[in-house]
């Protein structure tokens, strides 16, 4: 296994979002605006490294038999951790995101990558394994999130100030003036139709350079 | 021999999650010690900023966390848990009350009000905490969707008059959307009864 392989499979092959098809549950609850879809992706991003470094260290002393059990442990206690210090530093963030953060534990990417990949792997690899699959799921729920704020609401960053300060309020650009909202793509269906355009978009791709 | 061995493994298995477990509880531990003052502080923080919302902080001098009272009524506040009410005084005078009432009656759950009153029975202005009305419809009853909300300030059981405190479909004077009016309905009614509650309870919510 080599890093550009690691890289080419954590941001497009095997993505997270698009291909592998886990974490459904944020991916499609989270996403209606760019900044609540970023602000959730970055916090899998920081369990998701955390965890695969822990579990690619402790590979060879875990029993194989309480291997999941220990795994869990480990994501719950990162995720926890995680989510009191958004609370603490982030808190109008903490508001919107609010039960996501603690869902993040239930979130298949970070087993599914710490069983398949971090268990068997050496450090440096689980590390670059966590990287490009987290950034690989920033870049699904961002273009998910985008997707669906640009056409529900018309604007693009909206209340980017909740996560980056008050120095981001440019970010938000409103893309079309006196837009009176598609509510369908904000509503749960709208996640739905979202998610499946993109993937049709990435296998469209694919058959056209010819990857299998 | 086997047996020995088999234990051996057992009680190594043991010791790992044992370990594993104590490990975790630690991380939680530490930084739950490290964000614990940073979080009550947010929270209160929070909180003031919304009480201010209903109630303007030149309007008062005393802490509101430390003047609180709870009171019940099911009919007037919606709800049969009890009600926190914050009472704001100047100078140990009454100047007006924060009711966290509740409107039970919304389309899809309950609707969570702060409804500011002036001690002449004036609202001063009321804000939905929570709701979960539906997206695009419901959801001008929030400050950060419509202005509507804001329609409420300065209002009181004279202004208008008690039969007009509906919304404009059923006879009264609030707006509401076209096909939205259970949501804008349940807040005018919980406002209103919240107002009825605080005229008939005057002295209790400020004198116990």
């Amino acid at each position: 296994m080599t890093y550009t392989q690691i890289l080419y499979d954590g941001l497009w092959k095997n993505n997270t979002g698009f291909v592998q098809l886990l974490g459904l549950c944020p991916i499609l609850a989270i996403t209606t605006t760019l900044t609540n879809g970023l602000g959730l992706g970055i916090a899998t991003l920081l369990v998701l490294i955390a965890s695969n470094v822990t579990i690619s260290l402790i590979r060879n002393i875990v029993p194989v038999a309480v291997r999941l059990p220990i795994f869990v442990i480990i994501i719950a206690s990162f995720v926890t951790a995680t989510e009191m210090f958004v609370k603490a530093f982030y808190y109008d963030l903490y508001l919107v995101l609010g039960i996501y953060l603690p869902l993040i534990v239930t979130n298949c990417i970070i087993i599914g990558r710490a069983e398949a990949f971090a268990s068997k792997q050496t450090v440096g690899h689980a590390l670059f394994d966590g990287i490009t699959m987290g950034i690989g799921f920033i870049f699904a729920l961002g273009m998910l999130s985008g997707l669906r704020e640009l056409f529900g609401y018309g604007t693009l960053f909206a209340n980017a100030d909740l996560m980056f300060g008050p120095a981001a309020q440019f970010l938000t650009v409103t893309v079309f003036e006196n837009y009176h909202g598609f509510l369908l793509a904000i509503l749960p269906p709208g996640a739905f139709f979202g998610l499946g355009l993109l993937i049709a978009m990435k296998k469209a791709i694919d058959l056209r350079v010819g990857i299998k | 021999m086997k047996i020995n061995t088999l234990s051996k493994n057992m009680l190594k298995t043991a010791t790992m999650l044992t370990l594993f477990a104590v490990l975790g509880g630690g991380l939680v531990t530490v930084s739950f010690q490290m964000t614990r003052e940073q979080i009550q502080a947010n929270e209160r923080l929070s909180l003031l900023r919304n009480l201010n919302e209903v109630m303007s902080h030149d309007r008062y001098d005393n802490d509101l966390f430390s003047d609180v009272r709870e009171m019940t009524h099911e009919a007037l506040l919606g709800t049969a848990e009890p009600v926190i009410i914050y009472r704001a005084r100047k100078q140990g005078q009454p100047v007006g009350a924060i009711f966290t009432s509740v409107a039970s009656d919304g389309y899809s759950g309950s609707i969570h009000l702060l409804i500011g009153v002036h001690s002449d029975g004036t609202l001063a202005g009321v804000r939905v905490v929570s709701h979960q009305e539906t997206p695009g419809l419901g959801d001008i009853i929030d400050l950060r969707k419509s202005k509507w909300i804001l329609g409420f300030q300065g209002r009181s059981l004279n202004n208008p008059n008690e039969s007009s405190w509906k919304v404009r479909r059923d006879g009264g004077v609030f707006d509401h959307l076209t096909g939205a009016t259970v949501t804008p309905r349940a807040v005018v009614k919980a406002v209103k009864n919240t107002l009825v509650f605080y005229q008939n309870h005057r002295e209790e919510v400020f004198f116990h």
